[in-house]
């Protein structure tokens, strides 16, 4: 049970700190060309 | 070099001519400010496919003196161009040079497409949720007790909160909205149903209760916002790829002031009076009268007619026509409201008022659907109260009801076979508007066609000349390349393969009769045969288009209207699909027999006004039949509306593909038949789809009335519903099968090899 204490918050943090870093990616406009970002990986300039 | 650069530098010389693009002056008037000298201008370039498209424009867009940044955004087809300076720099020209015709766009994208993120947010939020409430469920299931299944419920509940703000407001927006107006959707069971289950389960966690249905509200919530985040993707997509295309009435005109000075105007502002100067290549602004110049003008998209039409100072012409060969001034006789234009526009508005108001099916299976539910929830409510006279068992019950007849399949059963069907279509270089569309096009029985544009390709090409030598060949195709005329195209497209090697002198387009040029020490002459042969045999009645040296004819050109790709083949189909064909024309009689003969259709008629084509298709909506119209022109525009569903090429008028409801970018016809089939299986599909979840209630709801549902059970149920039903609906692609799948990506990593 003790170990709930500690165990809980712990998975809590580490789910939230994914949902973050969607919605960072989010905000920061990573959503809003898929097909633009699949296609300039292979331009080398 | 690269893969779609090199076929679209082929066509530029044609295209690029063709397309003229707007002024210095209209980009300068529809770029933003953003302070300190610096512009941005939107355009839209529909030729963009990869990587090295991509590069392309970037860097020569970038390449210009007066340009600070580029950034092409591929999804939407479009690039934000930053530049500085007083004057617009020739980035569209520019573009046309490198193979890639821009056009400006109407709206800018100011960099973010709201309802996007908010779905994309509500997904990310519910997807969280649903995993670390469903992780602390199963600990329960296992039989976690006393204080930590308590504790376990007052976690749930903290992080559902989040969910219900977020995620669930998109629903009781709707359901509020749909109550209010008097209607029912699907969202009102979803919003009574997750609305109800967590307060209940909040009362249960307060009195220790056992059962605590946050997963399933919760998860309920994630599988029906993947539904509609999908639905919105698909036809953002549609939307973004269809808009932006040539638009048919320019942002506004060069006036010529009283004492000669010359400004530019908006189309608002523009009242009739004014003289207004239209280079070759615009549009026509307003209806007007000519007053000077000498040119051809392109009526195609208003009268669906191809032939070009030769006007002269004192003609009438109409707004939303193309000036192709020379400049002009003219007298505006009417405001841009009272155009031509905007007249269809106005019939294409009393078309809508008069279209049978088509309820989506999933709205029509709700209003059946919802009732019964909420009933059934009530009913045993009520039995359970009679039964043992304690209402928290009692309500309890009820609430298990409505969580396991929540529509979560019901709510998928549709949007997800439309997702499928629209991302098959969009494979195959069709865009759909909206899922609605798709169910009125399985009900179709009558196909309905235009001719020119839709059937045929609009645009003549050469049919037969009789031989010339190597010289004479390629100062013909020279002359040809040098021309925006349509007879000029065809024969510069039949010959695409002859390189440009002569080198012309003094070439020069005279508006209305043809070019002419000099090479060799003599002058040749490609256009009317009475003005080509002109200094030596005068008043000869040769008709047509002639290739002439020093006024001597060398050889006379046919041209042909031809049917677009596939025509046959796809009529065929659609007849084998067992509907009607007929088409209405504004074309003449001859030129409609002819290809109603080709195509075997024996229902056509030929000289049809914009009016009578709408009158037509109510006549036959009010006769039963459920008519699907192709069109493209401004005059199909109302009769696309007055059908039951319409259709249109990428090529159509703008007006034309914001009234289509399927706009199909590839050439071949086949794309009707096709879009047909799919709309039949899709809609097979669906009816299965609802069948399995309607068998699924039957069985699971008896469960529920005899309160033997645990919230185990109806996690278990919901999912494997939903799952089931997203399952049938992929089985919508399986039609191509995997190797076709597995060659079509090995050929696209190829392409980007070469690149």
């Amino acid at each position: 049970m003790e170990t709930l204490l500690y165990l809980m918050p712990i998975a809590l943090l580490l789910g939230g700190l994914g949902l973050g870093a969607f919605v960072w990616a989010l905000r920061s406009g990573q959503y809003e060309d898929m097909d633009g970002a699949a296609a300039r990986v292979l331009v080398d300039d | 070099m690269t893969c779609c650069a090199t076929s679209a530098g082929l066509a530029v010389d044609i295209e690029s001519a063709r397309t003229g693009g707007p002024s210095a002056d209209e980009i300068l008037f529809t770029a933003k400010t953003l302070g300190d000298g610096t512009y941005q201008t939107d355009l839209s370039i529909p030729s963009m496919h990869c990587a090295a498209c991509m590069r392309s424009v970037e860097n020569g867009l970038t390449a210009l003196p007066s340009v600070t940044s580029a950034r092409v955004n591929l999804s939407t087809k479009r690039v934000t161009v930053k530049w500085k300076g007083e004057e617009a720099p020739a980035f569209i020209s520019h573009l046309d040079s490198m193979g890639y015709p821009a056009h400006l766009t109407d709206e800018f994208v100011f960099g973010k497409d709201k309802t996007l993120s908010e779905l994309l947010l509500a997904v990310g939020i519910s997807g969280f949720a649903t995993g670390n409430i469903m992780l602390l469920s199963v600990s329960v299931w296992s039989g976690a007790e006393g204080a930590t299944r308590d504790l376990f419920h007052w976690i749930s509940a903290l992080i559902a909160i989040p969910v219900i703000v977020f995620a669930g407001r998109i629903y009781f927006r709707s359901a509020w909205n749909a109550l209010r107006h008097g209607r029912m959707n699907m969202d009102v069971p979803i919003a009574i149903g997750v609305s109800l289950a967590y307060s209940t389960s909040l009362y249960e966690t307060i009195t220790h209760g056992e059962h605590a249905y946050f997963d399933a509200s919760v998860s309920l919530l994630f599988f029906l916002l993947i539904g509609r985040t999908l639905d919105h993707v698909m036809r953002d997509k549609a939307r973004a790829a269809v808009s932006g295309l040539v638009r048919l009435s320019p942002r506004g005109a060069v006036r010529i002031g009283e004492d000669g000075s010359r400004d530019y105007i908006a189309i608002g502002e523009i009242k009739p009076g004014m003289e207004l100067l239209i280079s070759a290549g615009d549009r026509i602004p307003v209806n007007a009268t000519v007053i000077d110049g000498v040119s051809e003008l392109d009526c195609s998209l208003a009268t669906g007619e191809s032939a070009t039409r030769h006007i002269s100072p004192g003609a009438d012409i109409l707004a939303g026509t193309h000036n192709l060969s020379g400049p002009l001034v003219i007298r505006a006789t009417a405001a841009a409201k009272d155009s031509f234009l905007a007249e269809m526009v106005g019939l294409m508005e009393a078309a809508e008022h008069g279209r049978g108001t088509y309820r989506r099916l999933a709205d029509r299976a709700s209003a059946m659907y919802s009732p019964v539910v909420h009933l059934t929830a009530l009913a045993t409510f009520i039995g359970w109260m009679v039964a043992t006279g304690d209402w928290h068992h009692a309500i309890t019950v009820a609430t298990a009801v409505l969580i396991i007849t929540c529509p979560c399949a019901l709510g998928l059963a549709v949007p997800i076979v439309q997702v499928v069907a629209a991302r098959r279509l969009f494979e195959n270089g069709i865009m759909m508007k909206d899922g609605g569309a798709l169910e009125r096009l399985a009900e179709i029985d009558t196909v309905v066609f235009d001719k020119t544009g839709t059937l045929t390709t609009g645009s003549p090409i050469l049919q037969s000349e009789s031989t010339l030598d190597h010289t004479q060949m390629r100062i013909a195709v020279a002359l040809a390349r040098s021309s925006v005329h349509p007879f000029s195209r065809a024969i510069a497209k039949a010959h695409s393969h002859v390189p440009n090697t002569v080198c012309l002198e003094d070439v020069k387009e005279y508006p209305g009769l043809g070019v002419e040029g000099r090479a060799a020490g003599h002058a040749w002459r490609l256009g009317r045969a009475s003005w080509a042969m002109e200094p030596f045999v005068p008043n000869r009645t040769t008709n047509g288009t002639v290739l002439s040296k020093d006024g001597e004819m060398l050889v006379s050109y046919d041209f042909l209207d031809v049917l677009r790709v596939d025509a046959v083949a796809a009529t065929g189909a659609l007849r084998e699909a067992g509907v009607r064909l007929e088409i209405l024309s504004g074309d003449r009689k001859s030129a409609v027999g002819q290809v109603a003969a080709m195509l075997s259709i024996p229902a056509f008629s030929a000289g049809v006004l914009p009016v009578d084509k709408v009158n037509r298709l109510n006549q036959l909506e009010n006769s039963g039949a459920r008519a699907l119209m192709v069109g493209d022109g401004i005059n199909d525009a109302p009769a696309m509306i007055a059908a039951h569903v319409s259709m249109a090429p990428a090529s159509a008028a703008d007006i034309g593909r914001s009234a289509a409801d399927f706009i199909f970018l590839r050439d071949s016809l086949k794309a009707v038949p096709l879009s047909l089939k799919v709309a039949r299986q899709a809609e097979r599909l669906v009816k299965q789809n609802f069948a399995l979840a309607i068998g699924y209630n039957l069985i699971a709801v008896p469960i529920a009335v005899m309160g033997q549902v645990t919230p185990l059970i109806a996690a278990i149920a919901m999912s494997g519903s939903s799952l089931l039903v997203i399952g049938n609906a992929m089985r919508l692609t399986a039609g191509e099968g995997w190797a076709t799948r597995f060659a079509s990506i090995r050929w696209r990593v190829r392409k980007v090899v070469d690149a």
